[in-house]
């Protein structure tokens, strides 16, 4: 039982970093229902900003993510306005594709300049040892950040005007406008507080694992599964969502070969959609 | 009327547009060949597409083409640029030394196309038969990796070319009777094996030994065949677990790993998930006394996990430190053939900027030595006769012993290379440095063991 | 006449497949036969999808499991059940329409973007599986022995011209049978589910079993042609065969010639795939492929979202009746 208790700390800590990169896209698609496929591709910058920082500057991993972020809302506002605006209320299809050509740019640029070999951020905060639990400095660290930053979101989400104004025009974007609700901004605004929360992810992810251009993938698929668990459109929701799915990676190889996880959570994923598409947290429509 | 007139109209535009589209699309295909070469092209790949009429007028210079696709994107990239880095640097050295030289005063020399395969197999057969097909290619090299080089084989055993394979190290590609493929790599099924004698060698009082291996096609390939050698030494294996490719925590793996105690772990994957996982092992404490993965330990690179690298054994197809010598080929009573080791990691690093050969780099360089061998050997570039010459190959160069299946059940698989074995070590001022292991007569340093 | 002027539309896209056909059959070229044989995969591959995506206005974004699923279980009948190819390929049909009519019940409830994420995550869960499952080779895969070839005309060659010859006969059907749809009252239906579900419905559309038959009819297809894929390629194995991005450019094909026409998904396969091969044999571009692809298809989605075959007939209401 000693190894069970440490899966699942194991998980839950990976499972706050898996939650903020599941509210970016939960983020966008609550505000603008748009499921944004360049997601992957974002977070796998995160990490090479962090990385380019650290090993071209020597700056603490930490700072680069505070850097990192900026550039993230920064490059989402931009995707926002070159490539989401013209089609923001077309059919569903559009985004997608305009989405999944940023996608494509992204990782044809990024093979070109960083190739698809790995890198490696070598640092390290060392490790403590609680009985059977082996608890990682940079992975505790990387789950407060998480917190910190979900609890960044809902305050600003709560409490500032254009955290109201997004909630404003998430709910319903008409009214929002004859509020006299700047929608145009605020949306590219969504967007790029979305691609920053990815990057933050990347980031974060860049401090304990290593990665290449083509990473981002893996997580944007887990960010689906994610965003499913806690409701689409609940950045608050994709917390729980994360921990839940790192528990269960933590668990699953308890009791069954460990090829198996990506098959029961793409199962869960597909149920949870057809029996609760508003999540396990979600309201009832 | 009207109508029927639009439609035929519209017709002979579309077909039009659709022949021009096809027309000039023919074009833009032709000057990608000599655009990817270095050498002069076009007059010789037509020279070398008819050998065969070349031959008896025993022109004074032939200039042979070789195809391949190179994985220059997708997640193949790295490992397949370091092969056709150490293929191109073999053609090289043959042009510089004014090519091969046959007993009738021809002299050979060397051209090659290729394209970008993306790293996955939707194109291959396509690239492949342009190669075979289009661009005269005479002999063809493989893709990178045993999947891409499964659905090129198909062509190339379709046309009746030759092709070297380096980077497939899967068994199964040389079961399903093909006649023109061959080997350069230690196939699959021996990739482990050495580990468990090492491991033999190193502490017989271990029993206990987990498996751990992605979950991908030449990962269980190799751990397969270790698992059936193991349990005969006698070993227990107390885990036999894959994990998915796209793994990146591999946490609760390595708590069920350290539940079920094990004394020895083989097994991992390729690059990127097998450093990963080393990482992972040290950063929790793992208490192993023996730990041996695929793939990754013998890159460069992997020295980059710092302390984690430390004690981690891994399977190589060749390694800098590998003393195959002139000397050593007497005493096998082999025929020695090529420039020596030493020589290979100083051209290599004078070619590409420093970089350091891994045994990707060697493979390539060594697939086209096999080829201007048997050329040699066949005192022809006739295929038929280069391939009766591979049929007959037995050598010793810098990159190990090769020599070629060819029994109907396992044509063309490598039977005479052995993989070496390495281990990182820390020197006396603290650098990480590979060091063989095994074969022992081979052996550069002790092992560390039990790993710290 | 009469009858000329009524079937235009599935003529002229007979006519183009035709064309391409008979490329290598006049020029004798393998070259030509394989570049052929790309774009007329995704053709066919394009036009099937269509019957979901543009008649219905479903996006099924993990349309590639049908083309994997069916090429599994083909290819398992034919490698290990020693299956000749023509019932392997049936067999690899069935397969796929069952499992898109059984899925189709549970996942078209799902409405816009849910049902995309849907059909993802149905995608990556039978890929999951497959590399698990032990009878299919789970990740090692399964391969063919070369000497099956001679069983299709006496060697590799004539099998692969066999192959291209099927394909093409295939990619007619697929055209026909999505022609058939778009101008049938079952075809109505899905128009009427595309522009308005729910008053479709009202309407008198059983929009449920509309919408699992077009679901099922564009799967049987890629099933189908799974298995002749992977027949021809020698070998099968889990990441090639449910390649998420496969479906990603079975949308984008559809999407540049046009979705919900006829014509439309079979210039759009083919264009793309001739585009790709350019691209990826130019010198200039090969290296930044991906990026310069990326940027085209935004230009497509941001200016021309109906695609060639759409902004020809907005543009010349004329010729409707022939671009169908």
């Amino acid at each position: 039982m000693d190894f069970l208790s440490a899966s699942i700390v194991d998980g839950l800590l990976l499972g706050f970093v898996y939650g903020v990169a599941a509210m970016g896209l939960t983020l966008i698609w609550g505000v603008m229902n748009v499921i944004n496929l360049a997601h992957g591709p974002i977070i796998a910058l995160g990490m090479f900003g962090v990385y380019l920082i650290f090993t071209a500057l020597g700056l603490n991993p930490y700072i680069g993510i505070v850097l990192v972020a900026l550039l993230g809302l920064l490059l989402g506002v931009l995707i926002y306005y070159v490539a989401v605006h013209r089609v923001i209320n077309a059919p569903h299809l559009s985004t997608l594709l305009a989405t999944y050509s940023v996608n494509m740019m992204i990782i044809g640029v990024g093979t070109a300049v960083f190739s698809t070999s790995p890198r490696n951020v070598d640092f390290s905060l060392g490790s403590v040892e609680l009985g059977p639990i082996t608890l990682l400095g940079s992975r505790a660290v990387a789950a407060v950040a998480a917190v910190l930053v979900t609890g960044a979101l809902y305050i600003f989400l709560y409490r500032t005007r254009p955290g109201r104004y997004i909630r404003a025009v998430a709910n319903n974007r008409d009214a929002a406008e004859l509020m006299g609700v700047p929608s145009t901004r605020i949306l590219a605004l969504s967007f790029g507080l979305g691609t920053m929360l990815a990057a933050i992810a990347g980031g974060l992810i860049a401090t304990f694992f290593p990665f290449t251009i083509l990473a981002g993938g893996v997580y944007e698929l887990k960010s689906f599964v994610i965003s499913v668990l806690g409701g689409l459109g609940n950045p608050i929701g994709a917390l729980f969502g994360g921990l839940i799915l790192g528990v269960l990676e933590g668990i699953i190889p308890t009791f069954m070969p460990t090829t198996w996880v990506p098959v029961l959570e793409f199962v869960l994923f597909v149920l949870i959609l057809l029996v609760r598409p508003s999540g396990i947290f979600g309201a009832k429509k | 009327m009207k109508r029927i007139f639009t439609f035929f109209v519209l017709l002979l535009i579309v077909m039009g547009a659709l022949l021009t589209a096809c027309g000039s699309s023919e074009t833009p295909a032709e000057p990608a060949a000599p655009a990817a070469d270095t050498a002069p092209a076009a007059s010789d790949s037509t020279a070398a597409e008819e050998p065969a009429a070349a031959e008896p007028a025993a022109p004074e210079e032939t200039t042979l083409m070789i195809g391949f696709t190179t994985s220059q994107t997708g997640k193949q990239n790295v490992s397949s640029t370091r092969q056709v880095n150490g293929l191109m640097l073999w053609m090289d050295q043959v042009n510089e030394a004014g090519g091969l030289e046959l007993s009738d005063g021809t002299r050979v020399k060397f051209d090659y196309v290729t394209y970008d395969d993306e790293s996955n197999t939707d194109r291959v057969q396509e690239l492949y038969t342009r190669l075979a097909t289009e661009d005269g290619a005479d002999f063809l090299i493989s893709p990178y990796s045993s999947g891409l080089t499964a659905a090129a084989a198909v062509i190339a055993e379709q046309y009746g070319k030759v092709m070297i394979t380096t980077g497939a190290a899967s068994d199964s590609a040389y079961q399903q009777g093909y006649t023109q493929v061959y080997q350069a790599y230690t196939p699959a099924s021996r990739y482990l094996t050495g580990a468990v004698d090492l491991l033999t060698t190193l502490d017989p009082s271990v029993k206990r030994v987990a498996f751990v291996y992605e979950n991908s096609k030449f990962s269980t390939s190799v751990v397969e065949a270790a698992k059936v050698y193991a349990e005969e030494q006698g070993y227990e294996v107390v885990l036999f677990e894959g994990y998915d490719p796209e793994t990146t925590d591999f946490g609760p793996f390595i708590n069920k790993i350290e539940a079920a105690a094990p004394d020895a772990i083989l097994g991992g994957g390729h690059f990127q998930d097998g450093s990963t996982f080393a990482r992972q092992i040290d950063e929790k404490n793992i208490d192993v006394n023996f730990f041996t993965l695929l793939v990754a330990p013998p890159e460069p690179d992997f020295a980059d996990l710092g302390q984690a690298a430390v004690g981690v054994v891994g399977p190589s197809q060749w390694e800098p430190l590998a003393a195959f010598t002139p000397d050593s080929a007497t005493e096998a009573g082999l025929d020695w053939y090529g420039i020596s080791g030493d020589e290979f990691v100083t051209t290599y690093e004078g070619a590409y900027a420093g970089e350091e050969p891994s045994y990707h780099s060697a493979g390539g360089y060594a697939a086209g030595m096999i080829l201007a061998k048997a050329i040699e050997n066949a005192d022809s570039v006739e295929p038929e006769a280069v391939r009766d010459a591979l049929e007959d190959m037995d050598i010793l160069t810098f990159y190990g012993h090769v020599k070629f299946d060819t029994s109907a059940e396992n044509h063309g698989l490598q039977i005479g290379h052995s993989m070496v074995y390495i281990q990182w070590q820390e020197d006396a001022s603290g650098n990480l440095a590979k060091q063989v292991l095994w074969p022992l007569e081979g052996a550069t340093a002790d092992s560390l063991y039990p790993k710290p | 006449m009469n009858g000329l002027r009524k079937y235009s539309g599935l003529i002229l896209a007979i006519v183009v497949v035709l064309a391409l056909v008979a490329w290598p059959t006049i020029n004798g070229k393998d070259i030509t036969r394989e570049v052929v044989f790309t774009m007329i995969l995704s053709v066919a591959l394009a036009s099937s999808l269509n019957i979901l995506l543009g008649y219905t206005g479903y996006v099924s974004f993990g349309h590639v499991v049908f083309f994997g699923l069916g090429g599994y279980v083909g290819f398992y009948l034919m490698a290990v059940q020693n299956w000749s190819l023509w019932p392997a390929m049936l067999a690899g049909g069935v397969a796929s329409g069952t499992l898109a009519f059984f899925l189709g019940k549970a996942i078209l409830r799902l409405r816009g973007g849910y049902f995309a994420l849907a059909t993802i995550g149905v995608n990556e869960a039978v890929r999951a599986f497959i590399n698990n499952y032990k009878p299919f080779g789970g990740p090692v895969g399964l391969s063919l022995n070369f000497s099956v070839y001679q069983n299709y005309g006496g060697g590799a060659r004539e099998a692969l011209w066999l192959s291209f010859y099927m394909l093409a006969a295939l990619t007619i059907l697929v055209i026909i049978v999505s022609y058939a749809v778009r101008t049938s009252k079952f075809g109505l239906g899905l128009l009427a589910i595309r522009e308005d579900e729910d008053a479709a419905e009202i309407m008198g559309v059983r929009a449920p079993n509309a919408k699992t038959w077009a679901y099922v009819l564009s799967a049987i297809f890629p099933g189908i042609l799974g298995v002749l894929f992977f027949f021809k390629n020698g070998n099968i194995e889990p990441a090639p065969a449910f390649r998420l991005q496969l479906s990603i450019e079975m949308i984008v094909m559809v999407m540049l010639g046009g979705q919900g026409t006829v014509l439309g998904p079979i210039l759009g396969g083919a264009g793309y795939q001739r585009f790709r091969g350019f691209l990826l044999t130019n010198p200039l571009f090969k290296n930044i492929q991906l990026a310069v692809a990326g940027f085209l298809l935004l230009i497509i989605v941001l200016f021309i979202p109906a695609g060639i075959i759409g902004w020809v007939r907005n543009r010349f209401p004329k010729l409707r009746r022939v671009l169908q």
